[in-house]
């Protein structure tokens, strides 16, 4: 570890903080409906769009009608991307050539989109066509991160709403996330990257010839357009199989760095989003700093044993840390910084294979997914996933001042609690249950490249990457099979839709209650005792539920590396 | 009374009677009922897994597979565990059953007087108590029961409630007004009264009461289920821990037992809280029942818990029911004995309050002894037309009063205008501002002061609202006095807030106007213009003492009659709530130290790398699992006492009250069970049991 390792952790963390409160204060507008500063140019677009659609941009939806008003609207998502490739060949802007993708693999990857999960089990270049890559893929991008924000959006007004029946209209939330949100900050940024030297072009792959004399086909196309939203959205998905790592989406430092901080901004704004609509924005600071220092206790982990590499290294003189499955131009902190980045959030971009990462350094990305991405988080999907964390928390510790818990003055009760209960379950039933089945099942055991632990891991991996709807992979595992191909589908999508619902009941529940005004005996949710004990429900519940998994896995693993025995 | 006594005289430190603790274990055994176990799912979840590590157990004794003396063990505790938790439940309930044993003697016992005809109040026929229907007119005498809840619609009786509030002083119940309500199983001590029934058998008030202390109706209060979904949300999430862990050791090349499990599974599900749930709610309900007060439901004491706001009547709440003399002002020319002594003379006779309280003033301010009243003295009591009183003796008029009546008096004796001393103005003004209320002194034509009556403040509400205060509960004194009076007091005595001349639509109006905003309220009153304020409230604690409408509307009976009660009512409903979130977090802390027990030994086998999580460094992988499972249900035993005593409450804000909780059960729930489980594999590795 260096200093100045620390020091570009410590302006990483010091610029997404800095952001929140202004981003989170512009979003805040655009979901009231109120004036920005882009207004005048958006506005008549805005309205526009809802009298194509036939809108009324006024009323508003109970709860149950906008929830499937969503779920609609992802089926219509889940068939154009099926269908577009499924069909790529017939269709233009197809200059490789690209032939129908299989069945499975078609289905997954659908359900891999719209739930803002972007698994890759294809390989982008190899796989699909420019259409595909656009319409299907950077287009749902853009609609699965939109979807996360107003989900997080209409359960924050269930907090902060009053004896109400309605938490916001979904077509309307979604044409403002994307018009006001989304591409105004997209446009400038894909410009960027493109002046950083990514490639963005219609044009067929460049032909080229190798000093050797030998021919090379250098897969190019839309990137930059691409990565943005990407990035951005915490969909993670790439346009290349080698993701982040491939100098054409991730071609220098700059990149790098900006490229992990679009992924928590919109995440950690969303905090704040939260703290303004109930009308204290410290409400939202706390749930940042409980982020926070889950945050900072896992790139300190996990930068430590990536710098310290591994013992029989180290034996043999090979001092400087673990450098296997990393980019030389970004080294030991970009990368440990990216892995703790995009597993927090829900994005799965990858700079390093976490598969090449030491069993510590790879078991971090892992918890933090464990634990529902809910450190910053997937883009709105992130912050109610921690909020379901805090209604737990509040219900256990807040009897202990004498009172019926309640949050942000909304009383906390059975129905709360249950719905709370039923979201957090979904996803250990999700990762540990097909992880058990894999790990049993002959032809998906036979996709595991590693012996023992480590081959535990690749697995526990994979489920736990798609069910938490992250999807990065770990690498070494042969995801593109039948059996991984449906049973990671139903795990992504379990993972999305059946946290999705359960919370938008507690939307409804709680925008229909009185706002009780907080008193001195009301337990305070802002404090540093409160973060505290936020941080402890997360780790005791999370850890409790995959402690015998990660033992098995990582643990022995690091402990069997110590002892001189790699996997 | 035998029931009186039992409920004065059970307290905490007679938890572990034996005339409890004996039919407590032979019920802890009934309950394994899974029927009746089911309704705590937690438990009846342990009872599964228990039957069926029994069944394994003895399918491999008898195939002869294994079944050691660990496995046996292992099965052992398990129904310990649930036992364990049978018992916490029985001994709450226990505690209730003698209570509702006596009552239920009184009301089987209890034969009525039926009257044959309404209109003939003379001939009555003998029937049982239970054959009583409302609207049946009873008579009662003296020595009889009062066979059902009524309300005298004729004569005037005195009635011992003993049976009811534990108060052995009879009470007057009379027809009409708002002491008309009798109570089914107290006794009428003087007179003859008839009562028409105004409750159905098996609905009464004593039946009510025998069901709550029994807690045999007990419904599960809101708080209550909302946990029992969390305990249930957090044992599925263990299923699933545990359910896959066979399948991961199968890909590493071992295998695990049922039985080790079962254990582990058992060990990490919420077991300690869902033990005790019951127990607790039980003993909640059991707290006030010693406190003479009867909640109607669960719900309302709850309710009390949270409770933003009290609604406290001012007179006899907040200040001693009635107003007393404080000071004596004389006017320019009379001398501050003289006017002592005349006011002493005018109230000899007096025996208000007001009068005694004046006598006593002016013998502890002024030095006067008392007197007999003299010979040939007339007494000229108070009355509302004349507002004044005073003695007519030895050829002097002395009068005191309001003071326009006495000016007047004072003008048609002399027969002149009275000229006012400008001193006596202005101490009649700074009096009633202050909140008090002047009297006028005169002896004939002639004026001689001014006395000063105060309504007194109770000497130790301040401290109290203060105190509820800091528990973040505002306190609203209700009085019929006009403002100037109302803020006066409401500022000595630290209310929070005052409603003055209040009718009882104004109370109504309050009440719904802060539920709007969100609020919870409590009150208590009486009479049965009360009753709608008292039906508004979220827990309204009716008097025993007040009328049938009054009991009705309320959610809470005070059998004490003492509106102050309601503090210590909202106390209780605290700690209620903590002592369910204290043991919660205590039981889901303990899981930490049972893993690094279980974990280790459960994979030592095929990854000995694992032994270095054996942090308690346990002598054997059985040693280790047997120890978990035995603190796991010991401590249900040693949590019993706090269940049922509840976790104290401190009125020392949210946060400090949270901080303290967390110390000793969050940090002590993290750290007890790792010397406890310890402590115990010492203990079975000497007794080599594993």
């Amino acid at each position: 570890m260096t200093l100045i390792g620390w020091i570009q952790i410590a302006l990483f963390c010091l610029i997404i903080v800095a952001l929140a409160a202004p981003v989170g204060g512009y979003m805040t507008r655009v979901f009231n409906g109120e004036r920005t500063f882009l207004s005048p140019v958006l506005k008549p677009v805005e309205a526009g769009l809802y009298r194509l659609a036939g809108v009324d941009e006024s009323t508003e939806q109970h709860w149950l009608t906008y929830t499937i008003a969503m779920l609609l609207f992802h089926v219509g998502g889940f068939f154009i991307i099926y269908l577009l490739m499924r069909w790529q060949e017939f269709l233009p802007f197809n200059p490789a050539g690209q032939s129908p993708v299989p069945p499975e693999l078609s289905f997954n990857t659908a359900i891999s989109f719209i739930t803002n999960t972007n698994w890759q089990n294809y390989g982008g270049e190899s796989t699909l066509s420019y259409l595909v890559q656009m319409l299907g893929l950077t287009h749902q991008n853009f609609l699965s991160a939109v979807t996360g924000i107003v989900l997080a959006v209409a359960l924050i007004r269930g907090f902060a709403r009053a004896s109400a029946k309605t938490i916001g209209n979904f077509w309307v939330d979604i044409t403002r996330c994307t018009l006001y949100i989304l591409l105004p900050i997209c446009v400038p940024y894909a410009l960027f990257l493109i002046w950083q030297g990514m490639p963005q072009t219609l044009g067929a792959y460049v032909d080229a010839t190798t000093l050797e004399g030998a021919k090379q086909t250098i897969a190019v196309g839309p990137v930059a357009s691409q990565v943005a939203i990407k990035m951005l959205g915490t969909n993670g998905g790439g346009f290349f199989n080698a993701n982040a790592a491939h100098p054409f989406e991730n071609p220098t430092a700059l990149t790098n760095f900006v490229q992990m901080l679009s992924i928590l901004v919109l995440g950690a704004a969303m905090t704040n989003v939260f703290g303004r609509m109930v009308g204290n924005q410290r409400q939202g600071w706390a749930i940042l700093a409980a982020m926070g220092v889950l945050f900072i206790a896992g790139v300190a982990v996990c930068y430590w044993a990536e710098a310290n590499g591994t013992a029989t290294l180290n034996v043999l003189g090979l001092a400087g840390g673990n450098m296997e499955g990393k980019e030389v131009r970004f080294g030991i902190v970009a990368s440990a910084l990216f892995a703790v980045v995009t597993t927090a959030a829900s994005c799965g971009a990858v700079n390093a294979m976490h598969d090449s990462f030491t069993a510590l350094g790879g078991m971090i990305p892992m918890i933090n997914m464990q634990l529902g991405e809910i450190v910053v988080g997937g883009v709105g999907a992130g912050l109610y996933g921690m909020l379901m964390f805090v209604v737990i928390t509040v219900f256990v510790a807040g009897l202990m001042v004498g009172r019926t818990p309640e949050y942000v003055g909304k009383k906390i009760e059975a129905k709360d609690v249950k719905m709370a209960m039923l979201a957090i379950l979904i996803l250990p039933l999700m990762m540990l249950g097909w992880t058990a089945i894999a790990v049993v099942y002959p032809p998906a055991v036979a996709s595991i490249a590693n012996a023992g632990p480590h081959g535990f891991s690749e697995v526990l991996y994979a489920y736990t990457s798609q069910a938490a709807n992250n999807g990065s992979a770990f690498g070494g595992l042969t995801g593109n099979t039948p059996f991984y191909n449906v049973s990671g589908a139903i795990a992504m999508f379990v993972g999305r839709f059946w946290v999705i619902v359960p919370m938008m009941a507690i939307a409804g529940s709680l925008a229909a209650k009185r706002i009780v005004p907080p008193s001195l005996g009301t337990f305070p949710t802002t404090g540093g005792l409160f973060v505290g004990l936020l941080v402890g429900v997360i780790l005791i519940v999370g850890g409790l539920t995959f402690f015998p998994a990660l033992a098995l896995g990582p643990i022995v693993e690091h402990l069997a590396m110590q002892a001189g025995s790699v996997f | 009374m035998e029931t009186s006594k039992l409920r004065k005289h059970s307290s905490a430190a007679t938890l572990l009677d034996t005339r409890i603790v004996v039919p407590a274990i032979g019920q802890a055994f009934v309950k394994l009922n899974p029927i009746t176990l089911m309704k705590n799912p937690v438990m009846f979840v342990l009872e599964v897994v228990s039957a069926l590590t029994t069944v394994l157990l003895i399918r491999d004794i008898t195939v002869g597979t294994g079944g050691g003396l660990f496995e046996a063990q292992i099965v052992l505790w398990l129904w310990f565990t649930v036992l364990f938790a049978n018992f916490a439940e029985a001994v709450a309930e226990g505690r209730g059953k003698a209570q509702a044993d006596a009552l239920r003697r009184t009301r089987s016992e209890t034969r009525a007087k039926r009257l044959l005809l309404p209109d003939n109040h003379e001939t009555y026929e003998n029937v049982a108590a239970d054959d009583l229907a409302a609207g049946d007119l009873v008579v009662c005498e003296p020595g009889d029961i009062i066979p059902g809840d009524g309300e005298v619609i004729e004569g005037i009786a005195s009635v011992n409630e003993a049976a009811v509030t534990g108060e052995s002083a009879p009470v007057i119940r009379e027809s009409g007004g708002d002491r008309s309500a009798v109570t089914g199983g107290t006794t009428v001590i003087s007179d003859r009264i008839v009562v028409r029934i105004t409750s159905s058998p098996g609905s009464s008030f004593l039946d009510r009461m025998i069901k709550l202390v029994e807690g045999a109706e007990r419904q599960k209060t809101p708080n209550e289920i909302a946990l029992n979904i969390l305990l249930v949300g957090l044992t599925i999430i263990f299923i699933f821990a545990t359910a896959t862990i066979p399948s991961y050791a199968a890909y590493a090349g071992g295998a695990i037992s049922v039985v080790i499990l079962v254990a582990l599974f058992v060990t990490l599900i919420p077991t300690t809280i869902g033990a005790l749930l019951s127990a607790i709610g039980i003993a909640g309900m059991d707290r006030l029942v010693r406190f003479n007060v009867l909640a109607m439901s669960g719900r309302a004491v709850e309710a009390a818990g949270d409770v933003d706001t009290l609604l406290l009547d001012k007179t006899g709440t907040i200040t001693f029911g009635d107003r007393m003399a404080t000071e004596i002002v004389p006017v320019p020319g009379v001398s501050e004995h003289e006017a002592a002594e005349a006011a002493l003379l005018a109230s000899l006779a007096d025996e208000t309050a007001e009068g005694r309280s004046l006598v006593a003033l002016t013998h502890e301010k002024y030095g006067l002894t008392r007197q007999p009243v003299p010979e040939g003295a007339t007494f000229i009591p108070f009355s509302a037309m004349t507002r004044l009183s005073g003695i007519d003796a030895a050829g002097r008029k002395l009068r005191k009063g309001a003071i326009d009546s006495v000016l007047k008096f004072v003008r048609d004796q002399s027969g002149q205008t009275v000229v006012e001393p400008p001193n006596f103005r202005a101490a009649v003004d700074r009096i009633a501002q202050s909140g008090g209320t002047p009297l006028a002194l005169a002896e004939g034509g002639r004026l001689l002061g001014v006395i000063h009556l105060k309504d007194v403040v109770k000497p130790d509400v301040k401290d109290r609202f203060a105190a509820l205060r800091r528990m973040g509960i505002k306190t609203v004194m209700i009085t019929g006095d006009n403002p100037v009076t109302a803020a006066s007091i409401a500022s000595e005595a630290g209310v929070d807030d005052f409603i003055a001349e209040a009718t009882p639509e104004d109370k109504l109006r309050y009440i719904r106007g802060e539920q709007g905003n969100g609020r919870l309220i409590a009150m208590c009153g009486d009479g049965t213009n009360d009753a709608p304020a008292l039906a508004q409230a979220d827990v309204g604690v009716a008097m025993q003492s007040g009328t049938q409408a009054a009991r009705e509307a309320g959610n809470m009976v005070d059998l004490d009659s003492n509106p102050t009660k309601l503090i210590e009512i909202v106390e209780i409903g605290k700690q209620l709530l903590m002592t369910r979130g204290a043991l919660t977090t205590f039981s889901i802390a303990n899981d930490v130290a049972k893993y690094f027990a279980i974990i280790p030994a459960m994979f030592v086998a095929f990854y000995p790398q694992l032994q270095i999580l054996n942090v308690m460094n346990l002598s054997t992988p059985q040693s280790a699992i047997l120890s978990a499972i035995i603190f796991n249900a010991l401590i249900i035993i040693a949590l019993i006492p706090l269940a049922l005593k509840g976790v104290k409450y401190r009125p020392i804000g949210a946060a400090a009250l949270l901080r303290r909780n967390l110390l000793i059960y969050g940090l002590g729930g993290l750290v007890l069970p790792f010397i406890g489980i310890k402590a115990i594999d010492l203990a079975i590795t000497a007794l080599h049991l594993a």
